[in-house]
């Protein structure tokens, strides 16, 4: 029996363990260090002012109100589109079709559009929904764009959501003389609801942050109103972030208030994620399912 | 249940009096290349309870799951024969499953109540089936979680979620949620074998006192459990029916060698 064998293991494992958290404290700091630079930059431009007024002097000056609002209301039809259609697909892929290579194919193809790059999503938007179907640069035809960039995460979580449903609650319904879709809409949806919504939470950060897909059909360079209707153009904080860092009028005067901008895109998104954590949990709580 | 509902169903009740209530006959079960059912011939009369008993993968669940049609969720299967319920094949085209499994109830192995309320969970069967009445599904629920040996226990929790029940209250609230929709059989599919010895005695005390309004089978490991609850024992062994008779016949002075050996513990 040798000794120095067991010590060299055990310092093995220690190497091992604090490469391993490390590294995992290294992404946190990445995280952590963008934040706080993002912060320190930008957040003594953030203000009651900055936040509902209109930009002036050529942008240099005001608030970022209307960018906000266009956002918001990008977020909001990205969502109202991609969401339903996403979930239902989602349901169709899991629960009504079976394993085999059409399931495959079609998980393939959901893949696939996860990787288009963005601007190809745009250009597609702009060809599609700005000319051909004739929106022009609209709220609706950027929306519909981001909400196809939204559409594969939806449907992947969704259909991971329901494959991690237990199928003795499904057994548990049909065998109670439930039909296939009552069984979908009285349980096992409500039960993968809270996954689902995790879903929901991603494509939303991902869809506020996105530029490319709203530059050629929705996003204004500078228009100081508020839209009033889905048909109107309106200015968006990724969009106006990039306009003031690269094009505006003078990005040396405006630099602070790019800064301000990125505070409050991600202000929005992490608000917008703690609702929807709220509501995750609250939906968990009330289907605990043990 | 309306009128007419009821109408219909008891002149079904007469005009099938004296025939099986559950019949099965040369039936043959294929999961792709695998011959899990071979030429099962069977006779269940009702109000009685019927133990299928044999080792595991013998065909006994499989057998069991015919009669609610639970099989047809499985890819790749082919069924041959008749399996007649009131004396009629509830594989035919003009049965509807979801109305077949109204009159054929079933409790699964493990407890697999609904993350709902205990209320909810009884009532599921009912609001499924399209009735809305309040009142109603209230005295439903009420009875039927009497009729299950569990009202004392939840009655002043029935808003509560029935994830937060016992195991063995889990499972006599399955057989509540079975019940409410009224069938005439229940399937139960070794409904103990999760449970301690205790909820075990109490859901066995429930089947013998079920037994005056339903037609029982029950798939069961437990040789002491078939002995105790059912009328009639059948021994399934390697996808054949060897043996059934009435109970005692079985475990005192059973016919085939192989049902002698089974029940005696020589192989299982």
């Amino acid at each position: 029996m040798e000794k120095p064998d067991i010590s060299r293991k055990r310092l093995a494992e220690a190497i091992a363990f604090w490469i391993f958290r490390l590294l995992s404290l290294g992404v946190m700091g990445i995280l952590f260090s963008i934040l706080g630079f993002i912060l320190y930059k930008g957040i003594h431009v953030v203000n009651w002012d900055f936040i509902t007024k209109m930009p002036e002097d050529g942008m240099t000056k005001g608030g970022i109100y209307p960018a906000i609002i266009g956002t918001l209301c990008l977020i909001a039809g990205s969502m109202i589109f991609a969401f339903p259609i996403g979930v239902m697909s989602g349901i169709y892929i899991n629960e009504y079709t079976k394993d085999s290579w059409y399931r495959r194919f079609v998980q393939l193809m959901t893949a696939n559009l996860a990787g288009i790059p963005s601007i190809v999503f745009g250009l597609f938007g702009m060809s599609l929904f700005v000319n051909k179907l004739g929106f022009g640069d609209s709220i609706i035809a950027g929306s519909l764009t981001l909400g196809l960039l939204a559409l594969p995460v939806i449907i992947r979580t969704t259909e991971e959501a329901l494959k991690s449903v237990d199928d003795s609650y499904r057994h548990a319904s049909l065998a109670l003389g439930a039909t296939k879709l009552q069984t979908i809409s009285r349980v096992t949806l409500p039960v993968a609801l809270p996954n689902i919504i995790t879903g929901f939470i991603l494509s939303i950060g991902r869809v506020s942050g996105e530029t490319a897909p709203i530059l050629f059909t929705v996003a204004a360079y500078f228009l100081p109103k508020l839209p009033t209707s889905i048909h109107d153009q309106v200015m968006a904080l990724p969009y106006h972030l990039y306009v003031i860092s690269t094009s505006g009028t003078n990005i040396n005067e405006s630099r602070g208030m790019a800064y301000g901008t990125a505070v409050v895109l991600i202000l929005i998104v992490l608000i917008l994620n703690l609702i929807a954590n709220a509501v995750r949990r609250y939906l968990g709580k009330k289907y605990k399912t043990n | 249940m309306r009128f007419v509902d009821i109408l219909a169903k008891s002149t079904k009740q007469i005009k099938h009096h004296n025939m099986f209530k559950i019949e099965s006959k040369d039936v043959h079960l294929h999961y792709g290349a695998f011959h899990a059912l071979k030429g099962i011939n069977m006779s269940i009369e009702k109000n009685t309870v019927t133990a299928l008993i044999g080792p595991s993968g013998c065909g006994k669940s499989t057998f069991l799951r015919l009669f609610n049609r639970m099989n047809d969720l499985i890819d790749d299967i082919k069924i041959e024969g008749q399996c007649l319920l009131d004396g009629k094949d509830i594989y035919s085209k003009d049965v509807k499953i979801d109305d077949l499994r109204k009159r054929v109830g079933m409790v699964f192995q493990k407890p697999n109540p609904f993350p709902k309320t205990i209320f909810e969970n009884v009532a599921y069967g009912l609001r499924v089936n399209g009735i809305t009445h309040k009142s109603f599904i209230e005295e439903r629920v009420e009875r039927s979680l009497k009729q299950a040996a569990l009202w004392d226990e939840v009655k002043d929790k029935l808003k509560k979620s029935a994830m937060a029940l016992s195991g063995g209250q889990q499972q006599r609230l399955c057989i509540a949620r079975a019940l409410a929709i009224e069938p005439s059989v229940l399937l139960m599919d070794e409904p103990a074998s999760a449970l301690d010895p205790i909820s075990t005695a109490k859901i066995e005390e429930l089947i013998y006192e079920l037994k005056s309004d339903f037609t029982i089978i029950i798939v069961t490991h437990n040789m002491q459990q078939a002995g105790r609850i059912s009328d009639t024992t059948a021994f399934f062994y390697l996808g054949e029916l060897v043996e059934i008779d009435s109970t005692k016949k079985i475990f005192t002075n059973p016919n085939d060698t192989r049902t002698q050996n089974y029940i005696t513990g020589r192989f299982g």
